[in-house]
């Protein structure tokens, strides 16, 4: 399968994401210019970390007037699995592919550390090989990942089943001391409705080998070929 | 003709920038200021007709650009 990597003027994950699909999964990776209009026949999307546009005006607000969004929103739209990886994330909420707005974080701090998140369900293509309560170790870099929504938007998500990773601590227990940024029900990753477009502040593609300190992110990436070689791809434009 | 666009976060949506200033100003021993909320503030050049057209224009762009619409709230200004 082909993974299409999104490059925008300021994303600085997208090396990691490469490596990660290409060398460590061993799977095809094309990175995308923000400037093209369509996806390269990718099976699945990668919206990578950084600074896009220099996260001027607000984190995502910038990139998400693209060009290659609208190819983006079509292959979401489609069913296509789109994963948003922090400012990943945060430009998914900003195109509305995903609800929800990011703040500073609570203490104004940038957070660069290892936190824990426990799967909370597997029926997404990026947690499927994942156990429901199984906790990941992945590193987190952010200063505005304090993932906020109202409370109407809130109960949806929960009813939906939609909060795809809360902080925890070592032992799995949702704790307020283990929640870096101060995100509403200590939410640290959601899906669509659709359940086919992730986003999430932790970096999986940063924790995909054992000497960069942790390998749980692998799963994710796993899962979602093992997710498309069961359902069959969905073309990219 | 100029907009003046002010934008901040909603009254429900907690503000860590605005309280950090507020504790600031408070070990300063600035009792007489309460709360703040920071904001942003943008002046716009445009071309319009009149002040409602300016006005028009200056909302849609905060609607779709300007603003997030899930924490913050506008208000426009011509002058």
């Amino acid at each position: 399968m082909k993974f299409a990597v999104v490059v925008f003027p300021g994303s600085n994950c997208d090396h990691d994401a490469y490596h990660a699909t290409r060398h460590v999964l061993g799977q095809d990776a094309e990175f995308v210019w923000h400037k093209e209009t369509e996806l390269k026949g990718a099976d699945a999307v990668i919206l990578p970390g950084g600074f896009a546009h220099g996260d001027y005006l607000r984190t995502g607000a910038i990139a998400r007037f693209s060009p290659v969004m609208p190819a983006v929103i079509d292959f979401a739209r489609r069913g296509g699995p789109v994963l948003g990886i922090c400012n990943g994330f945060q430009i998914l909420l900003e195109a509305g592919l995903l609800p929800g707005a990011m703040l500073r974080n609570r203490d104004l701090k940038y957070h660069c550390e290892h936190i824990i998140v426990r799967v909370e369900q597997t029926d997404t293509p990026f947690t499927l090989q994942a156990s429901r309560g199984q906790r990941l170790r992945l590193p987190i870099a952010h200063g505005e990942g304090n993932y906020f929504a109202d409370a109407d938007v809130l109960q949806q998500l929960e009813a939906q089943r939609r909060v795809i990773f809360r902080y925890c601590d070592e032992s799995g227990e949702v704790t307020d001391a283990a929640n870096p940024n101060g995100s509403v029900h200590h939410i640290a990753g959601i899906c669509s409705e659709g359940r086919n477009i992730v986003g999430l502040m932790p970096h999986p593609e940063r924790a995909c080998e054992g000497p960069l300190g942790s390998a749980d992110g692998l799963v994710m990436l796993e899962s979602v070929v093992a997710a498309l070689s069961r359902e069959g791809a969905v073309r990219g434009a | 003709m100029k907009a003046r666009v002010y934008v901040t976060l909603k009254p429900s949506v907690f503000d860590p920038q605005g309280r950090t200033i507020a504790e600031a100003l408070h070990s300063l021993g600035y009792a007489g200021v309460g709360d703040v909320r920071q904001g942003k503030f943008f002046e716009l050049e445009v071309n319009a007709g009149s002040d409602d057209q300016a006005r028009a224009l200056a909302s849609e762009v905060a609607d779709k650009v300007l603003a997030n619409p899930v924490i913050e709230s506008y208000r426009v200004e011509i002058v």
